[in-house]
């Protein structure tokens, strides 16, 4: 007995000690990261263009991931600037972030594409008398990145590239690359052609061009789901990005962002006077060739994707913010409007192009501004 | 075959209990502690059984909604695509891949686990013996994610001789014929998956041939037994079925094992002659690649195929138990 | 055992038999024949050269053994062999993913890493840390095993000491089912049913309550099992002292098996410790410090793991920071384990095994 007891007592004092060692580690614990760490803090004249007005409280959103940088670099901005809002940005992915949205879970939804009519539907039962709107905030290069030894600077075409990722061209030194790149020296390497094993809006932008550019080639009627047979895949742009990195012979489609160390991205020959390079600039020049089809408030963009416009970038992804146009939750009105008039503001479109990211072209950036004035 | 050692430590009750007093024991309702507790107990018990059938029909519930709509067979069709304006998906892919997967895991990993568990028990020296058990167990802990990780990272580059001599000896069976992809083929998820499995198997072995009646092994070893002869005819015999159902629980992990298959296979929805070739898929890693960009429609076919895995899983849990009762009865353990 | 009864062994008796170092120089012999044809093959895989090696240590000793000690001799050295290969080729693999962990992860890890959050440090940048994770994780979990523990030792109580009729059955089958059920569909389960029915909005409480529905079935089945292993005649010589059957189980019962109870219930936590899935869709995940676990949305370890890689393309800071993150958390998680077994070899009744 006299054991027992003294066992719990080395019971009890060892629950002391976790629970007072955990109270230690919550008292030194500390949020402040020294802001300034990154190379890229000297945007800090930005924040004079944020006007926190009274915006206060938690802001939920959730979507795309390939804005999920850029939403990091304009929240750093934002926050710095008004203390009293923390915006929470999880990047699930464009479907997650668009139902989280008509669940009306989140203050805003971020989202590869734009609302689909029911999805439209599903959403006036969260915006009181509203419904959903998509805001064109973001543009990006899908760059074609490869990996083949001794070959850079390569330029493929839309039909080129349709035949790779069908599996119809198989080496490197295939007639139809050699004819595109007279002064490479191809190696007689398979070609490892990798797409997205997850559903996605990259891959949707991706073949949406194959489509529009090379019909012929291209028979599959697109989507966010890789459809073509064949091929090898990986799960999430960092998952495809490590392939490319580790096997020699890869190519494979991801955001400019990821096509770093070891990747090298083609130039597109699309029929304009000479390839076109995947940069933020040529981003930027194809967004502008825009349409806007939404309708009302809605500014959904149709890119044309078969240009043949100089320095004009056609496998570009143009990123939405989903929010009501009217009926958005009044607790997060406030905070929600001064961060969306905070990144379509030059400042907050400025920030993009450090981060690989296109800014969307003036004319189509004034009507979302005028839109984001009005949301309620 | 009077195993129960620890029962000799305690001398033989003068006369054991009659039925019915057990009985009266059992039902403890003659005190109000007995009541209150007998109560708690039966809540929990309760408690549990409300949390799974309300689990059971959220799930039943959104897989006949997604099943409804199915425009093809559930069970034969060899695509994936919810969310068209005729929706048609089947779960065959999966089937395959999930059971070739784990069937892969378990040939790699079975051997290997009984190895270490009398490696541990009968050939190392006890010094080693001890830490080893320490180290196994902790690496049944490990993150699956982490395993992930490791085995696109390390695992499947170190991969790509095996499968190039694999396929020089064995590529004209037709299964093991490698076109000379990236190695992440449902042969690296299954070699993976063996990896993953390996700890659990080799702990609860390794429990049971510890167990294997020493009795017998002595008598063996007097008799001039070598100690291979003396494992074989009485330790083995004593733990097959302990063997078994330690299998059963790690084929279980295998089945349902999701952010390792996703990082490590190279995922298509298409079965594949060849091992080697990527391509393929499995349940658990379908639902993590497709969930966040799933609608509602999406999202409720991937819980029905869910739903596929959980009564699969269920099955081979059943089958563990019921030979796990089997064991029971066999060692004269308590009921 | 085995070992004293053949060195007594007089000489004698005993036929020829190979010297003690044999095994060590067959494995010396092999490894370096492994290495040598794989050099001049040309093969550069370690996995090959290994397989190879073990092929010729198996095969060299069945040879030597079986002309010089016999055929009985030869079997039982082939299978010290197997048995031999079989550890070190499941340590390989164990040892190099350990490795690798660790030394990726040390670059990052350190003070700082530790005791901050990523608070305004956007993925791409160096810097920031894990502590919001950390402090995260330790909560959900906590929640989870707090109301785990007591249901699960309960019910695990209910089925060995009372239950004998259709409830206990129902909760036998029920557990059963409960194990399989795939960690992400207990995450939707949760969301479904406390997030969009019942609007409580995100919060480290809707995460504990599906790694609660995750862990309640380890730990019942784990208990169970615990609990049929004391052995009956404690039971009925508590009772026949006249002692009410509740106390029976508190004071007999519990106490003999404890120490396998907590392994049970440690190995559990050290399960859910890693879950992901539920987590991610439950959380909601902030790269602030929210010590309520109650109220909006908190971080967690494996989610941080698996948002840093998503997000790194492989290489730079958030990479390093996935690695420093696994590193924790295998530490944690291994911690908690050490912590279990002692526990357990300390509580466990001595039976002189």
């Amino acid at each position: 007995m006299k054991l027992q007891r003294k066992n719990r007592l080395r019971a009890l004092s060892l629950g002391a000690v976790a629970v007072s060692g955990a109270l230690a580690l919550t008292a030194c614990g500390s949020d402040d990261t020294g802001g300034g760490s990154g190379s890229d803090g000297g945007t800090t004249a930005a924040s004079s263009s944020i006007k926190c007005d009274d915006a206060k409280g938690q802001l939920l959103a959730n979507g795309s991931s390939a804005q999920k940088n850029a939403i990091d670099a304009w929240v750093k901005q934002f926050v710095t600037a008004c203390k009293d809002v923390q915006i929470n940005y999880k990047s699930e992915g464009s479907g997650a972030g668009v139902t989280a949205f008509t669940q009306g879970q989140v203050a805003f939804a971020g989202s590869d594409s734009a609302l689909k009519p029911e999805e439209v539907t599903a959403s006036k039962e969260v915006c009181s008398g509203g419904q959903g709107i998509d805001l064109p905030m973001v543009g990006g290069p899908i760059a074609v990145g490869y990996n083949v030894p001794g070959v850079e600077g390569l330029v493929l075409d839309a039909e080129t590239l349709a035949k790779i990722f069908d599996s119809k061209i198989t080496k490197w030194n295939d007639a139809a690359i050699k004819k595109l790149n007279p002064d490479a020296e191809l190696p007689d390497l398979k070609i490892q052609a990798f797409h997205r094993s997850d559903e996605s809006g990259t891959t949707d932008n991706f073949t949406k061009y194959l489509i529009a550019a090379a019909p012929d080639q291209w028979k599959y009627e697109g989507g966010k789901a890789w459809q073509a047979k064949g091929g090898q895949s990986a799960s999430g742009s960092s998952g495809v990005a490590q392939q490319v990195k580790q096997t020699s012979g890869a190519i494979s489609y991801m955001e400019l962002s990821y096509a770093k160390d070891g990747i090298a991205a083609a130039k597109l020959d699309t029929g304009a006077s000479e390839p076109v390079e995947a940069t933020v600039e040529n981003a930027t020049t194809a967004i502008a060739d825009a349409k806007v089809v939404g309708t009302g408030k809605d500014l959904a963009l149709e890119l044309n994707r078969a240009t043949k416009a100089d320095g004009a970038y056609p496998i570009t992804l143009v990123t939405y913010e989903i929010v009501c146009d009217k009926g958005n939750k009044a607790d997060t009105l406030a905070a929600t409007k001064a961060f969306l008039t905070y990144i379509a503001s030059e400042d907050g479109q400025k920030i993009l192009a450090e981060n690989d990211y296109a800014p969307i072209p003036e004319e189509i950036i004034a009507k979302v501004r005028t839109t984001v004035a009005s949301l309620s | 075959m009077d195993i129960s050692t620890k029962n000799d430590a305690v001398p033989p009750p003068v006369s054991p209990p009659s039925e019915a007093e057990q009985k009266r024991a059992a039902r403890g309702a003659t005190r109000p502690g007995d009541r209150i507790f007998l109560g708690l107990s039966r809540g929990s018990g309760i408690f549990l059984l409300v949390i799974m059938a309300a689990i059971a029909a959220f799930l039943t519930y959104r897989s006949v909604l997604a099943i409804s709509k199915d425009e093809s067979n559930f069970v034969t069709t060899l695509e994936w695509n919810p969310t068209a304006a005729e929706p048609s998906f089947g779960i065959a892919v999966l089937v395959y891949g999930t059971v070739i997967s784990s069937i892969i895991a378990m040939v790699i990993a079975v051997p290997i686990a009984v190895g270490i568990a009398l490696f541990i028990t009968h050939y190392a020296p006890r010094k080693l013996g001890g830490p080893l058990s320490y180290v196994i167990d902790l690496l049944a802990a490990v993150p699956s994610i982490v395993y992930g990780l490791w085995g696109a990272l390390v695992l499947a580059p170190q991969l790509i001789g095996l499968f190039g001599w694999l396929d020089d000896y064995f590529g004209w069976t037709g299964i093991l014929d490698w076109q000379g992809g990236a190695p992440r083929s449902l042969f690296t998820v299954g070699i993976l998956l063996a990896i993953m499995i390996l700890p659990i198997i080799t702990s609860v072995s390794r429990e049971v041939f510890r167990q294997a009646p020493l009795m017998h092994q002595e008598a063996a070893l007097a008799l001039g037994a070598t100690r291979w002869e003396v494992i074989r005819m009485s330790v083995l015999p004593f733990g097959r079925s302990g063997v078994i159902s330690a299998s059963m629980l790690g084929l279980g992990r295998a089945l349902g094992e999701t952010m390792a298959v996703a990082t490590v296979l190279s995922p298509s929805f298409e079965i594949n002659a060849s091992l080697l070739d990527p391509g393929g898929g499995t349940f658990a890693q379908n639902i993590a690649s497709k969930f966040s960009e799933a609608s509602e429609m999406g999202r409720d076919a991937l819980i029905a195929s869910g739903l596929v895995l959980f009564v699969i899983t269920l099955l081979v849990n059943g089958g563990a138990r019921m030979i796990i009762a089997r064991r029971a009865e066999y060692s004269g353990a308590n009921a | 055992m085995s070992q004293t009864v053949n060195d007594r062994r007089p000489s004698s008796l005993q036929g020829a038999t190979l010297p003690k170092w044999s095994p060590y120089a067959i494995a010396g012999g092999s490894i370096a024949l492994g290495l040598g044809i794989s050099a001049a093959a040309g093969l550069d895989s370690k996995i090959q050269w290994g397989l190879m090696a073990a092929v010729f240590f198996v095969a060299a000793s069945y040879g030597i053994a079986a002309k010089v000690e016999g055929r009985r001799q030869a079997k039982d050295r082939v299978a010290t062999s197997l048995v031999w290969v079989a550890f070190l080729l499941a340590v390989i693999p164990l040892v190099s993913l350990i490795w690798e962990t660790v030394e990726r992860g040390v670059k990052v890890v350190d003070v700082y890493f530790l005791t901050h959050s990523m608070g305004l440090v956007t993925d791409t940048e160096p810097g920031g840390g894990i502590y919001h994770a950390i402090l995260g994780t330790l909560e959900q979990v906590g929640i989870a095993t707090v109301i785990s523990v007591p249901i699960g030792i309960l019910t695990a109580i209910y089925l060995v000491e009372y239950g004998r009729g259709r409830l206990a059955q129902a909760v036998t089958f029920f557990v059963d089912v409960m194990t399989g059920i795939p960690s992400i569909v207990a995450g939707l389960f949760i969301l479904s049913f406390w997030i969009i029915i019942l609007d409580m909005g995100y919060s480290g409480f809707a995460g504990a309550m599906a790694l609660t529905i995750l862990m309640l079935p380890v730990i019942v089945r784990s208990t169970e099992e615990m609990l049929k292993l004391v052995p009956n005649e404690l039971r009925e010589a508590s009772l026949a002292l006249g002692v009410p059957k509740w106390r029976t189980i508190m004071k007999v019962v519990l106490p003999t098996s404890v120490g396998g109870i907590t392994t049970g219930v440690m190995l559990a936590v050290a399960r859910i410790t890693g879950e992901t899935a539920p987590v991610l869709l439950l959380v909601w995940g902030s790269t602030f410090i929210n010590t309520d676990p109650f109220d909006g949305p908190q971080a967690s370890l494996p989610m941080y793991i698996y948002q840093q890689y998503a997000n790194s393309g492989g290489s730079g800071a958030a990479y390093d920071r996935a690695w420093a993150a696994a590193l924790t958390l295998i530490a944690f998680v291994m911690i908690l384990n050490l912590a279990a077994r002692g526990i357990a070899r300390w509580k466990a009744p001595k039976t002189g095994r």
